[in-house]
């Protein structure tokens, strides 16, 4: 039984680990800041997806509640901090229209309501 | 980026690096574990915590003040999505048909936000999965063509921002008057704080929740078409 609880955990874990490190790869060779930003949330959910993966405790037993709450408040702030850094790159679009051609897209209700 | 730089070898190679190292530390950290984990002790103590559900023990009983200071990185970042700039125009007013499912979806989320935080004392749920939904409501809202979401104007919108973290630090220093500590919640009353704190935290979530995703200090509301 313990033995089919650390195969799931590996499993679970290595698959966050694999999210995590296609985040960093994308985070770092890609030019747009909306698309790092994106990036950063794939790592952040590798990072929740092993900590999930380490709170598991076979399917009768109770998972590990402190991981769990660690993730829930993160997921919370994770949202929360993509947004600012959205409003970051709207105020940038705003600042240098034509300088920063790379990061328009990151919101496109600037100019009226959409059709 | 370029295609003909070392760059695109020597950065999925380090990757790889990092990987392996963290592959490891993971391996080690299920495997090469002796004697009482952390869940043990958690789970020991959880019938004292005034609450049955071990994760909400955790966030609001044994790990309180880390969760306080969440509920001030949340606040934290509207302030500074409010202070970059004014919200974003509103979207069109959605069809009819949008807008009818909308009428439908909304009081839903309401329910379902409010059914969470009553059973996050006993089963999976709580305050930041109520807030999640709440600010979800926002969200649909918003998309649906509503100017401000459904939030209220902005002084009061800055009292609901800010309500979860005040009344987290208001539990806490009126314990601390009462010669407990801070967020040391005598076990006859745990349970009732704790319930008051997560009724904060939630509105407090959804509602920083649906104001970040207008993206920027609210314009004055003009008047609701009919």
């Amino acid at each position: 039984m313990s033995h089919e609880i650390l195969l799931t955990q590996l499993l679970y874990g290595s698959a966050g680990l694999l999210f995590f490190l296609l985040g960093a790869w994308s985070f770092i060779s890609h030019e747009p800041l909306w698309r790092k930003l994106i990036a950063l949330n794939i790592m952040g959910a590798g990072v929740f997806h092993v900590l999930v993966a380490v709170a598991y405790r076979g399917l009768d037993t109770p998972p590990d509640p402190v991981p769990h709450a660690l993730v829930l408040t993160g997921i919370v702030v994770a949202v929360s901090a993509t947004a600012l850094a959205l409003a970051f790159g709207r105020r940038l679009d705003r600042e240098e229209p034509e300088q920063t051609s790379d990061i328009q897209g990151v919101d496109d209700r600037e100019d009226g309501t959409h059709a | 980026m370029s295609s003909s730089n070392p760059q695109t070898l020597l950065i999925p190679l380090l990757l790889a690096a990092i990987g392996a190292l963290l592959f490891w530390a993971f391996w080690s950290g299920l495997t090469g574990h002796e004697g009482e984990r952390l869940a043990a002790l958690a789970l020991e103590r959880v019938p004292e915590s005034g609450a049955s559900n071990p994760v909400t023990s955790v966030l609001l009983n044994f790990r309180a003040y880390d969760t306080l200071l969440e509920l001030a990185v949340l606040l934290a970042a509207l302030l500074g999505i409010w202070s970059l700039g004014p919200a974003a125009a509103p979207y069109q007013r959605a069809s009819l048909l949008l807008d009818s499912l909308v009428g439908w979806v909304v009081p839903m989320l309401i329910i379902a936000g409010g059914y969470l935080l009553w059973i996050g004392g006993q089963a999976p749920g709580g305050a930041f999965q109520a807030g999640a939904l709440l600010g979800a409501a926002g969200v649909t809202l918003a998309l649906s063509g509503r100017p401000n979401a459904g939030l209220p104007g902005e002084p009061w919108l800055r009292v609901l921002a800010a309500l979860g973290t005040l009344v987290f630090a208001l539990v806490g220093l009126t314990l601390m008057g009462w010669g407990l500590g801070f967020l040391t919640y005598p076990p006859a009353l745990a349970k009732w704080l704790i319930l008051t704190i997560e009724t904060g935290a939630t509105l407090s979530i959804g509602a920083t929740l649906a104001a970040a995703f207008l993206g920027g200090r609210p314009r004055t509301t003009r008047p609701a078409e009919p």
